[in-house]
Order: C-alpha cells, then sequence, then structure tokens
C-alpha cells in the first residue's frame, strides 16, 4: 500500500476494486494463535488436550470471521465463516475414522500371532485360542452367498439391461430390487432363520442359513452395479453382432458381458466387501461355536464378526494376580484386524480390478 | 459510470495451454465493442478473463494487464468478487435461477450486497432493470411467477435486467443470442442499442451481420495454426473494418471465405 | 417371453430361450425372495402378536412390549441424524466445492472407507473407546446442562448411554449421506452458478443462491436414507447400550431404551420358540419402518427429477 499514492489509491477506492484484504496466511496466523491461547489454558486449568482442542476449534471459527467482519465487510466474514465450518466438519469427521484405524491397529496387532490364526477356542480360557474356526465359517458363508447371489444378480442384470427394457417385470424388480437395498440386515436373518424354522423346526442354527441372509443383502448390489455396466456398453456393439447374424445370447454372453466384465467383478467384490463384516444374520441364525465346522449344513458355525461380539460381551476375567483388560478384549481387537484387513484388501482388489478392466467408455465419463 | 477498459499484452493460459497470446485494446467506454471469429478462436476465454470469470475453471490464469480506469484488475490486492460486482455478464443460454421468482431474480444481486432493501425501494429497482431490459411490459403481472416460465429471449432479457440491477460499469455479453430465435435477438439488439447509453457493452458474437448492427468497436480473434493460441488479428471501428480492414485474413473472414 | 412359432425351430433358438430363461428366471427369483421375507416374517411372527401373557414380560401385551422398542429405535436414529446431517452436508460441499479438484477424489475414498468399515467394529470401538471418552462431556453436560431434559442425568458411569450409541450411529451414517449429497452437489447446472458468480457472489453466496436451492430434494432423500441405515443398524447399538425397556428422552444416563434390532440380537439366543416370535413380530415392525422410509425418500427424489426435466 505504501507504493501507490494517495490519488491512485483514490481511484481504485471509486471504482471499488480494491478492497481492504485480509493478509496471506491470516487463517493460519488465527489457527496458530487458538491453539496457544487454548493450550496455555488447558495447562493452567488441567484440562485434557481433547479440550483444548475443542475451544481452539471454536476460537478459531468465532475469531477467524470476525476479523475478517472488522477489516473486509460482512459478506466476506459469512463467506470466511462457512468456509471455516465447512472445514472444520471435514477436519472433525477424520478423527473418529483415524481413532478407530489407530485403536483397531495397535490393539489388534498385540493380540495377532501364529497361535491366533490357526486354533480355534475349544478349551481356551484367559490365554490361548484362536481365531481359525471364524475364519473358516466366515470364508465358508460369504462363499455360499457369493454362489447364491453372482448368478442370480447378473441374469437379473441382464433381463432388466437386454430383456426387460421397462416392461411390467422389469419396473417391479427394479422397485424390488430397490426395496432390498433397504432392508435391515437384522432383518434378512429372522428371514433366513423363519425360512429354516418352517423347513426344520425351530431349534435349527447352520452356516447355510447365514448364506441365505447374506445373499438377501448381496443380490441389490450385484444387480446394481452390474445393470449400470451393462448400460455402459454401447449399443452399435450389439447391432454390430446382431448384422453378423449372431444370436442375442451369443451376443449377450460373447460381446456384451465380456465388454462389461471388469465392472461387474468390481461390483461383486463390493458386494462381498460389504456383506463379509455382517453380524446381526450371522449371530441369529449360524449361531455361535468354539469349534471348528466345516459342514455349512450342519451344526453351528462361527464367523468372524459374531466372533468379535461374542468375545466382547462375555470377555471372561483374568487369573488372579494377573492386571489389564479382560482377555476377550483382546481377542475382539485382534480378530477386528484382521476382519478390516480382510474389508481392506476386497476394497482395494476391486479398485485394482476395475482400473485394469476399465472399458473406455468408462474412462470417458 | 460508465468506464473504459484498457488491455495490455494479455496472455490466458488453461494449465500450461496458452488459449489466448499478447492482446492489446482499449474498450471505449458508452460504446459497444464486439469480438468475432471463428469458434475456439478464444473470444469467450478472452471476454471471462475481463471479469476473472475464466478463474472458475481450475487452473486457469493471466499474465498481462486489464486495466479498468486506471485500476488493474489482476494486482494481489483485488478481489475476483469484487470485481464481478463492478463487470456484469449476461451468458450464451439464457440462466435464471429456477427456484427463483421474476421479481427475486432482478433482485438477486442486490440482495447479496445488502441486507435489508425496503419493499419500495426494491419495487423501483425491479421496475427500472425490467423496464431498461424493455421486460418491464410483458412481465408486470407476473412478477411473482417463476422466471423459467418465461420463454427463451424473456428468460434471457431478465437475465439482462438482473446483470443490470445492480448498476455495473461494465456488461459483459457471450453470445447472448446464440440460443434465440430472430425476432427475440432482434429485440436483444435493440435493447444493446439503448443500454449504450449508460454502460460500456463488450459483445461475442458468432454472427458477423450482429456484429455491423451493433457495434461501433470490433476485433477479430483467430488462430495462427490449429493447436496455437487464439490472438487479436486486427481492432478497429466497426465501419473501417467491415469496409476496408486492414489485415487480409479479416477481409477473408468477412466475406465468408472461411471459418 | 415371446411365443415363437416357427414350423421349423432353427438350432440356436434353444440357447436363446434358455438364456432367455434364465434371465427372467432370475428376476422372479427376486420377486419371490422379496416375498418370502413378508410371508415367512408374518407366519412366523403372528403368533407373537397375541401371545400368553407373560410372554411380554415386563410389558403386558404386543403393543406395549414393542412401544418403548420403536421410541428407542426413533431416538437413538433421530440423535445419530441430528449429529451427523451438519457433519454430512459440510463434507459434501468441502468435496464438491472447497477442496481443491486433485484432492477431492482421494478425500471422497477416504470417506467411503468409513462405509466400509464393518459395523461389529464400530459397535467394539464405541463400546470400549468411545464410550471411555464421552464420561468427561457427559458430566460436563451434567453438570451444567442438568435442566435440558436430554442431560437430566444421573451421569453414566460406564460411558455406555444412548448419547455413545447416537455418535456411533451418526458415524455410520455420515458417509452415505455424504455420498449422496455430494452427487447432488456437483449436478447443480453450471450456467446457474457462473449467473451467481458473475453477479459478484462470494463462494457462500453461490452455494445458497445456485446450489443449495437445486440440491433441497436430493438433500432429503440423502437424510432420509441415511434415517433408513440408522434404524436398522443392529450390533453398534446393541455393544454400546445396556438395554431396559423405558421411554426417556435421557440421553446420558445408565438406564436405555433398546432398539428393536439391538433387542433382538441380544435376546435371540436365550429365546424359547414363544419368545421368538414376537422378536420375529417386532423384526416385522421394524421392516415396516424402514420400507416406509426408504420409499418415502424414493419418491421425493423421482418427483424432484421429474420437476427438473420438465
Amino acid at each position: 500500500m505504501s507504493t501507490t499514492t494517495p490519488l491512485e489509491r483514490d481511484f481504485a477506492v471509486s471504482a471499488g476494486l480494491v478492497q481492504p484484504k485480509l493478509p496471506r496466511g491470516a487463517g493460519l496466523l488465527v489457527a496458530v494463535l487458538a491453539l496457544g491461547v487454548s493450550g496455555l489454558l488447558a495447562l493452567l486449568l488441567g484440562w485434557n488436550p481433547v479440550g483444548g482442542l475443542v475451544l481452539a476449534a471454536v476460537l478459531f471459527v468465532i475469531g477467524f470471521p470476525l476479523w475478517s467482519a472488522l477489516l473486509e465487510g460482512r459478506r466476506s466474514a459469512v463467506d470466511r465463516l462457512a468456509t471455516s465450518l465447512v472445514c472444520l466438519a471435514f477436519g472433525v469427521v477424520l478423527v473418529p475414522l483415524v481413532w478407530l484405524i489407530w485403536m483397531v491397529v495397535s490393539k489388534g496387532l498385540s493380540a495377532i500371532s501364529i497361535q491366533f490364526l490357526t486354533y480355534d477356542m475349544r478349551g481356551a480360557l484367559a490365554h490361548g485360542g484362536g481365531i481359525y474356526h471364524a475364519l473358516i465359517g466366515t470364508l465358508l458363508v460369504t462363499l455360499a452367498a457369493t454362489i447364491i447371489s453372482v448368478p442370480i444378480g447378473i441374469f437379473a442384470a441382464i433381463y432388466l439391461v437386454e430383456y426387460g427394457k421397462g416392461n411390467r417385470l422389469a419396473r417391479v424388480t427394479t422397485f424390488l430390487v430397490d426395496v432390498m437395498t433397504g432392508i435391515p440386515s437384522i432383518v434378512a436373518g429372522l428371514f433366513a432363520l423363519a425360512l429354516l424354522v418352517l423347513i426344520f423346526g425351530p431349534a435349527i442354527r447352520i452356516g447355510f442359513g447365514g448364506s441365505i441372509a447374506l445373499s438377501l443383502l448381496m443380490i441389490p448390489t450385484v444387480v446394481r452395479s452390474t445393470e449400470e455396466m451393462l448400460r455402459l456398453v454401447p449399443s452399435d456393439l450389439r447391432e454390430a453382432s446382431y448384422a453378423l447374424g449372431v444370436p442375442k445370447w451369443r451376443t449377450i454372453s460373447k460381446m456384451v458381458v465380456p465388454t462389461a466384465i471388469g465392472g461387474i467383478v468390481t461390483g461383486v467384490v463390493l458386494a462381498i466387501s460389504r456383506v463379509i463384516g455382517e453380524t446381526a444374520p450371522l449371530l441369529i441364525v449360524a449361531g455361535n461355536t468354539d469349534s471348528l465346522n466345516w459342514n455349512l449344513f450342519n451344526g453351528r458355525m462361527m464367523t468372524l464378526p459374531v466372533y468379535i461380539f461374542q468375545q466382547y460381551s462375555s470377555p471372561g476375567v483374568l487369573p488372579a494376580g494377573e492386571v489389564g483388560d479382560p482377555p476377550g478384549y483382546a481377542r475382539a481387537w485382534g480378530a477386528a484386524l484382521v476382519l478390516i484387513v480382510i474389508v481392506m484388501l476386497l476394497n482395494l482388489g476391486a479398485r485394482i480390478i476395475g482400473k485394469i478392466f476399465a472399458p473406455p467408455t468408462d474412462r470417458r465419463r | 459510470m460508465a468506464k473504459s477498459i484498457d488491455i495490455s499484452d494479455l496472455d490466458i493460459y488453461y494449465g500450461d495451454f496458452k488459449a489466448v497470446e499478447g492482446v492489446n485494446m482499449t474498450i471505449r467506454a458508452r460504446a459497444v465493442t464486439a469480438f468475432i471469429g471463428p469458434s475456439g478462436c478464444g473470444k469467450s476465454t478472452f471476454l471471462r478473463a475481463l471479469n476473472r470469470m475464466h478463474e472458475v475453471i481450475p487452473g486457469a490464469r493471466v499474465e498481462g494487464k486489464v486495466m479498468v480506469s486506471g485500476q488493474s484488475l489482476y494486482e494481489p490486492g483485488v478481489d475476483p468478487v469484487a470485481v464481478r460486482r463492478q463487470i456484469g455478464m449476461v451468458f450464451q443460454r439464457p440462466n435464471p435461477f429456477p427456484t427463483m421468482s421474476i421479481y427475486d431474480n432482478v433482485l438477486a444481486g442486490n440482495r447479496l450486497n445488502s441486507k435489508k432493501i425496503k419493499k419500495a425501494e426494491a419495487d423501483a429497482i425491479v421496475e427500472k432493470s425490467l423496464r431498461s431490459a424493455n421486460l418491464w411490459t410483458e412481465v408486470k403481472d407476473r412478477l411473482n411467477k417463476p422466471g423459467m416460465g418465461l420463454s427463451g429471449g424473456q428468460q434471457q432479457r431478465l437475465c439482462i435486467a438482473r446483470a443490470i440491477a445492480v448498476e455495473p460499469q461494465v456488461l459483459l455479453m457471450d453470445e447472448p443470442c446464440s440460443a434465440l430465435d430472430p425476432i427475440s435477438t432482434s429485440a436483444i439488439e435493440d435493447l444493446i442499442h439503448e443500454l449504450k447509453a449508460d454502460y460500456t457493452i463488450v459483445i461475442v458474437t458468432h454472427n458477423m451481420q450482429q456484429a455491423a448492427r451493433v457495434s461501433d468497436d470490433t476485433g477479430f480473434f483467430n488462430l495462427k495454426a490449429a493447436g496455437q493460441p487464439g490472438h487479436l488479428v486486427e481492432f478497429n471501428p466497426t465501419n473501417k473494418m467491415f469496409t476496408n480492414p486492414d489485415e487480409e485474413s479479416t477481409e477473408a473472414y468477412i466475406s465468408g471465405r472461411f471459418g | 417371453m415371446s411365443v415363437s412359432a416357427p414350423s421349423v425351430k432353427p438350432p440356436r433358438r434353444v440357447g436363446d430361450r434358455l438364456f432367455a430363461g434364465a434371465a427372467q428366471g432370475a428376476a422372479l427369483i427376486i420377486m419371490l425372495a422379496l416375498a418370502g421375507v413378508f410371508v415367512f416374517l408374518f407366519i412366523e411372527g403372528l403368533p407373537g402378536l397375541h401371545a400368553d401373557e407373560r410372554i411380554y414380560q415386563p410389558a403386558t401385551n404386543f403393543a406395549s412390549y414393542v412401544g418403548p422398542l420403536v421410541y428407542g429405535t426413533v431416538l437413538a436414529a433421530v440423535v445419530a441424524l441430528v449429529i451427523a446431517v451438519p457433519f454430512a452436508i459440510g463434507v459434501a460441499l468441502f468435496i464438491s466445492h472447497y477442496a481443491p479438484p486433485r484432492i477431492a477424489a482421494p478425500i471422497a475414498y477416504v470417506i467411503d472407507l468409513l462405509a466400509a468399515v464393518p459395523s461389529v467394529v464400530y459397535g467394539l470401538w464405541g463400546g470400549l473407546a468411545l464410550g471411555q471418552a464421552t464420561k468427561p462431556v457427559i458430566n460436563w453436560l451434567y453438570d451444567n446442562l442438568d435442566f435440558i431434559p436430554f442431560f437430566a442425568g444421573p451421569p453414566s458411569v460406564t460411558g455406555r448411554t444412548m448419547l455413545t450409541a447416537g455418535i456411533v450411529l451418526a458415524i455410520m451414517v455420515v458417509p452415505i449421506t455424504t455420498a449422496i449429497s455430494r452427487e447432488v452437489f456437483a449436478q447443480t447446472p453450471r450456467l446457474h452458478e457462473e449467473a451467481a458468480m458473475a453477479l459478484g457472489a462470494t463462494r457462500w453466496e453461490t452455494i445458497r443462491l445456485a446450489v443449495f436451492p437445486y440440491a433441497k430434494s436430493g438433500l432429503v432423500s440423502a437424510v432420509m436414507l441415511g434415517l433408513g441405515r440408522a434404524l436398522g443398524e443392529t450390533m453398534a447399538v446393541a455393544m454400546v447400550l445396556s438395554a431396559t425397556p423405558i421411554v426417556t428422552l435421557n440421553l446420558i444416563s445408565d438406564t436405555n431404551p433398546a432398539t428393536i434390532a439391538s433387542n433382538i440380537a441380544s435376546n435371540y439366543k436365550e429365546a424359547s420358540p414363544d419368545r421368538q416370535a414376537v422378536l420375529i413380530a417386532t423384526g416385522l415392525v421394524l421392516f415396516a419402518v424402514t420400507f416406509a422410509v426408504n420409499f418415502l425418500a424414493r419418491l421425493v427424489v423421482a418427483r424432484s427429477e421429474r420437476g427438473v426435466t420438465r
């Protein structure tokens, strides 16, 4: 400002273009000040650091727009207030994510060992025991659910895109798929149980029941993603194939589906990652047990999510003389880490598959 | 109220791509200046650089100077929001706010600037702006109907009313008639003639007859070659431009030999 | 399927028929499955609607049994939404309008990761970590704001309160609501935003003038779908709350109403067949409620889509 002469300055103000503006890095300055003040207060009054951070955020959200209001006027102040609130919202949402991941990793890592991964819980008390039976159970139940839901889901999507074309059955199916997406998982579990109870009597608990419940949750996701992918296949491709005299079913199976296969597989893997962590339906139909069971159609079957719940709700006690958390908590964290790793691997796998197979039409969007 | 604009050595970039190169010109106050040229030659980009609207696209930046009555628009202290308040803009396709009535659309800009406008004052602004936009008689009985219900030409005049309601110094128009039928187009052209008395008007057009009809000065933009930045070939009074241009390529473009 | 009548069928028609039949069959299976959900829940749950009085202990009939559960379900979901919606909209705006485009996509991915975390892990974290951490907050609320019925106390000593459950549910709702709001915000026509900016609107004014009016109905459905998730969520609530069948506004004490879903999960193991029927009947109530919420959400979307195309 020192370089402009009074006359030039006059001009600028009359044109209203140069208005007083906060210096660059003003936000940073206020943030540091807010942190400093609240940090000092927290130290002096002996609050915990979280309280200090909350105070700092409040100070910033008040202070920064206030400064702007004094210097830049009301409109800029409101704009800056909105900006600070939006950024703050984002920061706050990250807190639980980071906290949760950190807890699971730090507590889970110490629980995991070779024994933890290869033993079941038979005879395990305060020490020992593992998740082998739950891991196998989860894999079997999810595999069976996938085998049920993938063909149904893909064929239903093919019907919607290639055959239905907005007829009555297609419209009803689209609607029902919408309804299915909204089914609470525990209701899916109740359904599977009600079905089995009707057939086998009230005391039935088998792993396959869990698969039925999970496939009910999986089918809508598979239908949706497959449908979306099939619609991306350009119709010239179909017409070119018909023009060569290729029958419709071969056009679909040899031309349309292979073009969309990357997206379809991605959708299936994401669907698996969504249901593999489901707890409630498995808790009520697959039951829980301490020992390994390879048979989906006979006897209770443990799964990882149910294992976590089980260890959390009845954690047991440490032998006299030892201090610390009940042994179940450590096992629950360990199993949670394994479960999260599986889910994240599936998610990552889905992304990679999507990237590799992405048809050019996909990228143009 | 109206101001002139001086542009010197203006380069416009999108990221690494130079879209417009080395423009020098002076846009006179209370006159209509038209930009013509083939598609993709950067005339719209240049127009958007005049009120810093091009910055809306990520990576867009400018080198050189744009001066409005002695004040550079690109100086560090200048707030782009303040610039746009002074230099209004009308777009290719009419874009009234879909959720607002005709009345609220006209006042949208004023409401931003001051929290409370007295009802009488607001009524006066709406009537004056709509009258200036030659729309008042057509809509005065349905001011509370949505703006989207008007015809395309009326919508565009509503957008002009909205732009002049905040009393800018300059009005930029980016092919304002390209989406309109001939009758609406001539209504807008008449309006441009009238607005010239109070505003500096800059208009981009694809239509050379339109440039000849409405403008006092004309700038011809062209590409040196495909992939090269656009540049200003010639800037002259419209009369001279359409009868005896300095450049051969201008002559070729105007007589329809290319573009 | 069209009835084909050529006298000599070319051999390829068989493949076509089989394939079309399989596709149609899959669509029919979906229909049957959903019908099955209704029918089986109905058959198994019907006896639960008017069973012996003892079955409903401590209540006396189905209505008084399910009433507190419905109340708890709605309370938990509302607490979750009150917390989640402002954050979800803030994050969605951050991604669509504030963050530099280069980092917006990875941020969106990180938020989607929140949705990928299994609910049982949220429950574990809520019960063992978050609950403990809320204790000072609860005490502060009780000391300073106990005249508000939500904070009437006495403050919980375990931290397993309705407030904690609400926060956990909110964290699970945020990614869903964010994902939809983000898409809605990104679809605002460029033209309207530019119109606002050309009038000299600041970023926030542009959002208020051009983005919010356009996004209104999309936001409503985003919130409704989040509500659907919060209503149906089981484990996180079952693991955080120690439930008693009471009706209270109190968010910070140790006695909390259960939700329908968490009540099923925690009682199923020991339930006798009679009691199972009651639980299935409550499941039917839950299904009806979430169905209604999701249906309304889609209705709002469908109506607004029609409005936009017009």
